[in-house]
C-alpha cells in the first residue's frame, strides 16, 4: 500500500444557506480544496463525493457527475462516484478516494461531502434523517435519532451513572469551540443553564444536545506520497483507515451504550498507523448528540467505559486538555450537514496539524483521529492523521 | 395645507381571547414555553358573527367617529387582508354601503399576504396626491387562519384597523413611503386550501428580516433621517420576537418599539397587524412626534411610511372611539373547543 496525504482543504460556511444552491455549495468547497492543493484539472485522477440524501433533501439524486461538473470538470470526464453511509457518507467517501491512492490505481483525488438540509422543513428532514434507522423495525414504529440516542443516554445514565450536568457541559464545550471558528453555524458560547433548560426533545435530549439541520459542504484533495512534491499543497498524512459496520437497528447490539462499529474501526485505524489511543493529540468525533460523544471517546480508548461523561469535568476534552475533542465546534455547534461531516472533519484536522486552526489551535498538536459515524453505529469510520 | 396624511384612524379588535396553554394543552405541547418563545401568551379570536367585512366595519365607524367629514366625499377604498369572506365580491363594497360612501367610488380588495392593508394606505395616498378623490379610506384587517396543530396556531389571530387619508386636517403627515418586494415564497396559501403553509426558519433571515429591513433603510435614506430621528417604531409583528430583533438590527430601541407592539396582547392580526400598531401609538402621540412604520407580507415585500403628528392631532378627537388598548383590555376568555366551533374546525349539519 501506497502512503497518502491531504494537500489541499475547503470548506464552505456551515448554517441556513439560503442564498446558495446545492450546486453552489460544492463547487465553492472543491475549488477552495483544489485551489489549497495546488493541483490542476488535469491532475485529478478521481473524484467522490459522499451525500446522504440529496434527492430526498434538494431532489437531486446522481451527485457524483453533478459536483465533477459544478466544479468545471465535465470536458475532462473524471471519473466521479458517489457513496452513501447516512451521516458516515463524507468519511465513506474519503475513504474510497483513500483506497484508490493507497492500492495504486491513482495519484490524485478529490473528495467532497455535501448535504443542503434547509430547503425541506424541519419534520422533513428529521423523516428523512430516520431514513438511515431501519426502516422495518425503528421508524416504522415511530422512532427517529432523537429518540435512539435518548435511549443510548438512558441506558449510559443507568449503567454507569451519567448525568443530565454530564451531557450538558459536552455541549458547554462544543459551543465554547465553535465560537472560534468562523465556519461554524453557532459562534457563540452557551451557558450550562441554557443547556440544561432548553426545549425537551427525547428525554433526556434537550434542544441543546442534539446538532442542528445544516446546509454546507466540504472537500479534501488527496493525493499519493510519493507524488506530493509536484504540488505546493501543505501536505498531512493520513497514516490509518478504519470501516466498520453493525446491526442497522438499535436494538439489535450487543450494548447499547457501545457503539462496536467506532471500536472495531478504531482498532483497524490504531493497528495501520501503529498508534495507541493516548498517542491521538486531538480528536473529532461525531456528536451529533452529546451522549454521542461520550460514547464515542469510551469506544475509541480515550477514557475508560463508563468514564465518558466526566471528561469535559476532568478537563481531559477541553480545549486545553490532554485529549482536545472537537475543536471544530463538532457537529453541535460548528453544524451537521451530513453527508459533509466526515469531510469538514478531515479538514479541522489538517488545519489542527497544519497549525493554521487560529484561536482553537491546539499547540504541538502532530496526530489527529477524525471519527464519523452513521446512523445509531450501523456504520462507523476512523481515519488517524499525521502532520508533515 | 398641502400635506397629505392620515386624517382619521379607527381600530376594530374582537373581545374573545385564547391562552397559548389552553391550546398547547389540545396538543400535549408546552404552552408556557410556546407563549414565552413567540411572546404571545394569548390572542384574539373572531366570534361567530365577526369576520374581515364587520371588523372593517367597525373600524372605518370608529375613524369616521372620531373626524367630520362626509362619507360621501370618501373616493376610495381599499381593503387589504388573506381572510376575505368572499374568494370573487369585494368586501370593499359591503364597507362602501355600510358607510354610507357609495356609489361614486373606487373599490379594490386587495392581497399582499400582511401587508395589504399598508398597500391599500398607499394608494389613498396616491389618489388623493394625484388629486383623484378627496378622502380615501384604507383598512387591513384579518381573521387570520392556521391549521389545528400547526405552530400558527398559536399567532394567528383577528382584527383590523381603518385609516382615512385626505389632505385637509391631517392628524399625521406621511412624508416619505418606500416598498421593497422580491418574490421570496415564505408563506402561502393556494386556491381552495383552508390554511396556510409556510416555510418553517426560511419565514426569518431571507423574508421577514430582509424585507423589513431594506425597506426601512431605503425610506430612511429617503426621508434623510436615522433611528434617533423617531419617537416610535413599528414593524409587523408576526410573534414578538421579530419586531424586537428587526428593532435591534436597526438600531431603535425598545422603547420606540413598545408603545406599537401589540402582538403580545392579541397575536398576529396580520394585514392588521402593522396599521393596529400604528393606531395605538396615534393613541397617544403628540404633535411632532415622528414614526416610522414598516408592514410585511409574506411572499414577499414590506412598505414603509415615515410620518410626523401635527399640530392637529392635539385637537383630534380620538375618545369618539375606543383607542386599540381599550379594546385590548375588554377581552373574554374562551375554551379551545368554543374557539373550534368559532373557527369552523367543527362539523355538523
Amino acid at each position: 500500500m501506497r502512503d497518502v496525504a491531504v494537500i489541499g482543504i475547503g470548506l464552505t460556511k456551515f448554517g441556513e444557506l439560503w442564498d446558495q444552491s446545492f450546486r453552489q455549495l460544492t463547487a465553492e468547497a472543491g475549488s477552495k480544496a483544489i485551489l489549497d492543493s495546488g493541483v490542476g484539472g488535469k491532475d485529478i485522477d478521481a473524484m467522490y463525493v459522499g451525500s446522504m440524501s440529496s434527492g430526498r433533501f434538494v431532489g437531486q439524486e446522481h451527485v457524483g457527475a453533478l459536483v465533477a461538473d459544478a466544479s468545471g470538470f465535465s470536458h475532462l470526464h473524471i471519473p466521479s462516484t458517489r457513496v452513501e453511509g447516512a451521516c458516515a457518507s463524507g468519511s465513506l467517501a474519503l475513504r474510497e478516494g483513500y483506497l484508490s491512492i493507497a492500492s495504486g490505481v491513482n495519484d490524485v483525488a478529490v473528495i467532497g461531502g455535501i448535504e443542503k438540509m434547509n430547503d425541506v422543513g424541519g419534520s422533513a428532514a428529521t423523516e428523512t434523517l430516520a431514513t438511515a434507522a431501519d426502516q422495518e423495525w425503528e421508524a416504522f414504529f415511530g422512532v427517529t435519532f432523537p429518540g435512539l440516542y435518548a435511549m443510548i443516554a438512558k441506558r449510559h445514565m443507568h449503567e454507569f451513572g451519567t448525568t443530565k450536568e454530564d451531557l450538558a457541559r459536552v455541549a458547554v464545550k462544543n459551543h465554547q469551540n465553535g465560537a472560534k471558528n468562523p465556519f461554524a453555524q453557532y459562534q457563540k458560547e452557551i451557558s450550562m443553564n441554557t443547556a440544561l433548560n432548553a426545549t425537551p426533545v427525547a428525554e433526556p435530549l434537550g434542544l441543546m444536545d442534539c446538532s442542528p439541520v445544516t446546509d454546507g459542504a466540504a472537500a479534501v484533495v488527496l493525493c499519493a506520497a510519493d507524488r506530493i512534491g509536484d504540488f505546493s499543497g501543505k501536505p498531512v498524512k493520513i497514516i490509518g483507515s478504519g470501516q466498520a459496520s453493525d446491526t442497522l437497528s438499535l436494538h439489535g447490539r450487543r450494548d447499547i451504550t457501545t457503539l462496536d462499529a467506532s471500536v472495531h474501526a478504531g482498532k483497524m485505524a490504531y493497528e495501520q498507523a501503529h498508534l495507541k489511543p493516548s498517542d491521538i493529540n486531538i480528536a473529532e468525533v461525531h456528536d451529533c448528540f452529546t451522549i454521542a460523544e461520550i460514547c464515542a471517546i469510551e469506544d475509541l480508548g480515550f477514557v475508560k467505559k463508563g468514564e465518558g461523561g466526566k471528561a469535559v469535568e476532568n478537563k481531559i476534552t477541553t480545549i486545553d486538555g490532554s485529549l482536545p475533542v472537537n475543536t471544530s465546534g463538532g457537529l453541535k455547534s460548528k453544524g451537521h450537514p451530513v453527508g459533509a461531516t466526515g469531510v469538514a472533519q478531515i479538514v479541522e484536522i489538517t488545519k489542527q496539524l497544519r497549525g493554521e486552526a487560529d484561536k482553537r489551535q491546539v499547540k504541538d498538536a502532530r496526530i489527529g483521529l477524525a471519527h464519523n459515524v452513521g446512523g445509531s453505529g450501523a456504520t462507523c469510520v476512523v481515519h488517524i492523521l499525521e502532520g508533515m | 395645507m398641502t400635506d397629505i396624511g392620515i386624517v382619521s384612524y379607527g381600530g376594530s379588535i374582537p373581545r374573545l381571547r385564547i391562552k397559548a396553554e389552553e391550546l398547547a394543552d389540545v396538543w400535549g405541547k408546552d404552552g408556557k414555553r410556546i407563549a414565552k418563545g413567540l411572546g404571545i401568551p394569548e390572542k384574539s379570536v373572531p366570534s361567530i358573527d365577526q369576520d374581515t367585512a364587520t371588523i372593517s366595519v367597525e373600524a372605518a365607524r370608529n375613524a369616521l367617529k372620531r373626524c367630520h367629514i362626509n362619507p360621501q366625499d370618501i373616493g376610495s377604498i381599499y381593503i387589504g387582508s388573506e381572510s376575505h369572506p368572499y374568494a370573487v365580491k369585494p368586501t370593499g363594497t359591503i364597507v362602501g354601503e355600510a358607510i354610507g360612501a357609495t356609489p361614486d367610488l373606487m373599490v379594490a380588495d386587495y392581497e399582499f399576504a400582511c401587508k395589504a392593508g399598508t398597500a391599500g394606505v398607499q394608494n389613498c395616498f396616491s389618489n388623493v396626491k394625484a388629486g383623484l378623490i378627496k378622502y380615501g379610506l384604507a383598512i387591513g384587517a384579518d381573521t387570520a387562519q392556521a391549521a389545528p396543530g400547526d405552530a400558527l396556531e398559536f399567532s394567528a389571530a383577528a382584527g383590523g384597523a381603518a385609516f382615512i387619508i385626505g389632505n385637509e386636517k391631517v392628524i399625521a403627515t406621511i412624508n416619505h413611503t418606500y416598498s421593497y418586494a422580491t418574490d421570496t415564497p415564505d408563506f402561502w396559501r393556494r386556491a381552495e386550501q383552508k390554511y396556510p403553509r409556510h416555510g418553517g426558519r426560511f419565514t426569518g433571515e431571507p423574508a421577514y428580516f430582509k424585507h423589513v429591513t431594506n425597506a426601512s433603510k431605503n425610506l430612511m435614506e429617503k426621508a434623510g433621517t436615522t433611528p434617533k430621528d423617531y419617537d416610535y417604531a413599528v414593524f409587523h409583528q408576526p410573534n414578538a420576537k421579530f419586531p424586537l430583533k428587526e428593532a435591534k438590527i436597526l438600531g431603535f430601541t425598545k422603547e420606540q418599539i413598545k408603545p406599537g407592539l401589540k402582538v403580545s396582547y392579541i397575536g398576529n392580526t396580520y394585514s392588521g397587524a402593522s396599521l393596529i400598531g400604528l393606531a395605538g401609538v396615534l393613541d397617544i402621540a403628540k404633535p411632532g412626534d415622528r414614526i416610522l412604520v414598516t408592514s410585511y407580507g409574506s411572499g414577499a415585500g414590506s412598505d414603509s411610511f415615515d410620518i410626523t403628528a401635527t399640530d392637529e392631532i392635539s385637537k383630534y378627537e380620538r375618545d369618539k372611539a375606543p383607542l386599540i388598548d381599550d379594546m385590548i383590555n375588554d377581552k373574554q376568555y374562551i375554551s379551545y373547543g368554543v374557539y373550534a366551533k368559532y373557527t369552523d374546525l367543527l362539523y355538523w349539519e
